[in-house]
């Protein structure tokens, strides 16, 4: 069996552990309270969001910095259950894109 | 409709934020709207997160180093003696205190992603969920070690823990050598957040 690409335990060739730290940005610090927020609420477990990381796209899942996976787990998992619908979310970022002067 | 934006200006997103960052915005005001979640809810959990810090896992260290019952109820029953200094450690399924001594030392990686003892500890810095650090802790911790400053003579085992989202570990660092003299506050500082993940001894001396 292939290993998924988030099974990177013992994998060669990895370079020096990068020891700097960046500061959460604000919609890192919202992606991970929204996270949490439907855990408390009994809305996903964390075994989902690990699955739904598991399962997207390989090479998304490499170029995605943390938090942005976490944002594209939540959706999946809000999708699944029928929650939220992608288009919505689409129409919903639309309309901030506008407001926030994006083509 | 997306009023929530508007009143909390420091968290305003910004048309340079990258797609999925947008995104998270998008979904949180439908949820909103959609009443699966509230603003309260949100707002508990970023101050849920503000007050977890390694400050906490120092002081459970220092209280063990100084009271060898409690460093046994600790090892035995783990949230329930965070429970007694206050900590609450309910949030974590099961929780593992894993106890250095001069031949075994222990080290905690997520090798799948980035669980961590976030109740106790807080968010985990970038270089647990970094993809080096999962790939090498499990074949290399030793050089992983050398490279946090921790360099184990050959006869002293390192075990390597392996996270999940149901088991979270926290290390109990060795009491350094020679701090008979110090309180348990000032224990406290030697501890730091890399010697409760392993990577690292505690601070042989107050900072």
């Amino acid at each position: 069996m292939a290993r998924g690409h988030h099974d990177v335990g013992g994998l060669p060739n990895a370079g020096p552990i990068e020891q700097t730290q960046h500061e959460l940005s604000d919609w890192e610090i919202m992606a991970d309270a929204v996270n949490q927020a439907l855990g408390v609420r009994g809305i996903k477990r964390t075994d989902e969001m690990r699955r739904a990381r598991e399962e997207m796209d390989s090479t998304a899942y490499r170029d995605m910095t943390y938090y942005e996976r976490w944002i594209a787990s939540i959706e999946t998992i809000l999708i699944e259950k029928g929650i939220l619908k992608k288009e919505e979310i689409d129409s919903k970022l639309a309309e901030f894109e506008k407001k926030w002067g994006e083509p | 409709m997306s009023a929530t934006n508007d009143q909390h200006g420091h968290e305003h997103p910004r048309h340079e934020l990258s797609h999925y960052a947008k995104r998270i915005y998008a979904i949180r005001d439908l949820l909103l709207e959609k009443g699966v979640i509230t603003e309260k809810d949100i707002q508990c959990q970023i101050e849920y997160q503000e007050a977890r810090s390694p400050a906490n896992g120092a002081k459970i260290v220092a209280r063990a180093w100084v009271d060898s019952e409690f460093k046994a109820r600790l090892i035995a029953e783990p949230k329930a003696a965070c429970a007694e200094l206050g900590i609450d450690a309910a949030a974590l399924n099961e929780f593992v205190i894993l106890e250095n001594t001069e031949k075994v030392r222990h080290m905690v990686v997520c090798t799948l992603c980035s669980c961590y003892p976030r109740p106790i500890l807080g968010r985990p810095p970038d270089w647990y969920k970094s993809f080096n650090y999962r790939q090498r802790s499990v074949t290399d911790p030793r050089g992983v070690m050398r490279e946090f400053g921790l360099v184990l003579p050959d006869d002293v085992e390192v075990r390597v823990h392996d996270s999940t989202a149901d088991i979270r570990y926290l290390v109990l660092p060795l009491r350094p050598r020679g701090t008979e003299g110090l309180s348990e506050a000032e224990l406290a500082k030697l501890v730091t957040r890399d010697s409760m993940i392993g990577v690292m001894d505690a601070l042989p001396t107050l900072p």
